[in-house]
């Protein structure tokens, strides 16, 4: 068992209205790892499922089908307990909005407080403080500048250094971070993203690295997961993914991507048209925007097939 | 041919404690036919300056500068003039364009209300240039009858495009249009600007971004914000390429590429935050976070310098009134 955390065939069902209400699969049989030390973008638009998938995993959620593994072991079962006393030191996370996940009336540094209280409770005062100022100093952030602090004292920047090492505190093996630095500005963006970089390198700590934005997952990840209304379309190594993508789909949004090396021609790029009943759809999600869809794809899933090392796709063009 | 001349504007915001001043002293022209991009971080004015060029809502204010729109300066207007020119030559599409169609109304009746407001009187020919302009951003005629909220959002953000640029404004401003929108949504809705220019449905455009990649697809020309003050002004692929002012060069390296990994190449962002604009400090606004910053830089505020062929920067390493 080479994977800290094994996700097989997960689904999760949303239903609409109380009766007669339609079903959306908003996580539709979806399996991937993530091994030790790995860092994996989960990358897709909205409506792509990939959140959910994230939420699921910190069981924010509960799967209506599917298992998941960490370390081996099937954490859907898990009771809140267990949750909170052993899973939590172990998977931790970090969200997009850094002011929604402080409490405005409080100092920013209850939110260490929480976290000692919850999982170090036998750290004594003064080896806690000590702990705090070094987690701060990890993240670029002089302790001095934001500790008694209130979070509107701070910037967003500031108060996602300080979430990080926050959730680093308790060194754990898994981080999933969702959209985690889309709200910073460029300037300060990267050297947040490099964190995950650097804590990776140094601990050993597994990211899934949950976004819209390619050019980040690329910059970041080892291996890239590419998602589409709630269904994997492609999968592996982050070089083959972006610099052999299969799938029309991760064709389609690569050459979307403004990137300032690559210049764009202006060709009447096709735009969506409306997809209320595209999770309903058997076969391929993509079908109805695909410019290569046949019959068979309206029809049946295509399956992830593995079509060189390490890199896996599902469409019926490379045999799924 | 100049459409818009702005001198030395200043838009204020005023607090309690003191004026805000989100855009202090701002000077650029708008050509005629051309797409000028104006970028920077969040709080660096970009949004506050395009959006008191339509309306000045308190707590904002205009504490100064003009800003010379076909002649009038429309700091000068009145409520009536700027309500008249409205749709008509300026238009502007919000940054939450996608909720900015009254949604009680069909998309058909919103723009019949503006058109009667600028003196159309045939209902059925607003209503054919509407089903045309749909057709023209893919989407279907029956758009026209349906309630904003029927809508998907990026294919509300089309509709609102369609009805902010229907009686065909000489300047078309677009505030952040993209920033809410998914990357494939994002290229459509470039594109479909593209094609408004080229059809001569709008002269010029404002686009307003917080990214940089992205005016590199759009726009002629560039203009960096930093802290309420021009960094630098250049067409877009010499900023790209030959960026004069240390933010505009940080800033764009600090940027991820496809090819630019983690494990091969570690890129930088800048050090530090922005300054307050509450109490500015004097000299360059961007001297806290500066690499190359001298003495001079606290205390004496840059020009704008010309660098370049149609190329400005204010930084005293490139020179200025007292070399």
């Amino acid at each position: 068992m080479s994977e800290l955390l094994k996700v097989e065939h997960l689904t999760k069902v949303f239903t609409s209205g109380l009766i007669g209400g339609y079903e959306i699969k908003a996580v539709d049989d979806v399996s991937f790892e993530v091994k030790p030390g790995e860092i994996v973008s989960l990358v897709g638009e909205s409506g792509s499922g990939k959140t959910t998938v994230g939420k699921l995993i910190l069981r924010l959620l509960t799967p209506t089908s599917g298992r998941i593994l960490f370390e081996g072991e099937d954490i859907t079962g898990f009771s809140k307990k267990r949750l909170k006393s052993d899973y939590y030191r172990k998977v931790q996370a970090v969200f997009q909005d850094p002011f929604a996940s402080f409490n405005p009336l409080h100092i920013v540094d209850r939110a260490f407080y929480l976290v000692f209280s919850s999982f170090l409770p036998e750290v004594g005062a003064e080896e806690r403080e000590e702990m705090i100022n070094e987690a701060l100093r990890n993240v670029g952030l002089n302790p001095a500048e934001v500790r008694g602090k209130y979070p509107h004292q701070l910037s967003g920047g500031q108060l996602q250094r300080i979430l990080i090492a926050r959730a680093l505190l308790v060194k754990p093996k898994l981080l999933i971070a969702d959209e985690a630095v889309s709200m910073l500005d460029a300037s300060t963006r990267i050297d947040v993203l490099n964190l995950l970089g650097d804590f990776r390198d140094k601990y050993g700590t597994s990211v899934l690295f949950v976004t819209h934005d390619l050019a980040l997952g690329y910059y970041i990840s080892d291996s890239t997961i590419i998602m589409y209304r709630g269904t994997i379309v492609e999968m592996g190594d982050t070089e083959r993914v972006f610099h052999n993508p299969l799938h029309p789909y991760t064709q389609m949004l690569l050459e979307s991507v403004p990137d300032i090396n690559v210049k764009w021609e202006f060709r009447g790029i096709e735009p969506e048209k409306e997809e209320g009943t595209v999770y309903a759809i058997e076969g391929c999600r993509y079908a109805p925007r695909c410019p290569k869809a046949k019959d068979v794809c309206f029809k049946v899933r295509p399956r992830l097939v593995e079509v060189e090392k390490n890199h896996w796709v599902a469409c019926h063009l490379y045999g799924g | 041919m100049s459409l818009l001349e702005i001198r030395d504007l200043k838009i204020y915001y005023r607090t309690p404690r003191g004026p805000v001043k989100a855009v202090d002293g701002v000077s650029f022209d708008v050509r005629e036919g051309e797409v000028f991009g104006i970028a920077g971080e969040s709080g660096c004015g970009k949004s506050t300056l395009v959006h008191s060029l339509i309306l000045r809502k308190p707590p904002m204010f205009h504490a100064g500068g003009e800003a010379i729109f076909k002649g009038k300066d429309l700091m000068k207007l009145s409520e009536e003039e700027a309500r008249k020119i409205r749709y008509t030559e300026l238009s502007i599409i919000p940054q939450y364009a996608m909720n900015a169609l009254n949604p009680t109304k069909k998309i058909k009746d919103i723009v019949w209300d503006l058109a009667r407001e600028h003196g159309y009187e045939d209902r059925s020919e607003v209503e054919g240039l509407l089903r045309e302009r749909l057709a023209m951003v893919k989407l279907s005629p029956k758009v026209a009858d349906m309630y904003p909220v029927e809508l998907s959002g990026g294919m509300r953000q089309r509709a609102t495009m369609v009805v902010s640029t229907l009686l065909n404004p000489d300047l078309l401003i677009a505030d952040e249009v993209t920033s809410a929108l998914d990357v494939t949504t994002q290229r459509v809705v470039i594109e479909l600007l593209h094609h408004f220019m080229e059809e001569g449905i709008v002269k010029s455009i404002i686009f307003v971004t917080h990214d940089l990649a992205l005016l590199d697809k759009i726009a002629d020309r560039t203009m960096i914000l930093y802290a309420g003050k021009v960094a630098e002004i250049a067409p877009t692929e010499e900023m790209i390429s030959s960026p004069a002012h240390p933010y505009t060069k940080l800033l764009l390296e600090s940027l991820p590429k496809i090819g630019v990994r983690y494990k091969e190449t570690k890129l930088n962002g800048i050090p530090g935050y922005p300054i307050s604009l509450l109490n500015p400090p004097k000299g360059c606004r961007f001297y806290t976070r500066c690499p190359y910053v001298m003495d001079r830089c606290r205390e004496e505020e840059p020009p704008l310098v010309e660098v370049g062929d149609d190329h400005y920067a204010a930084c005293h390493l490139l020179g200025g009134e007292n070399q």
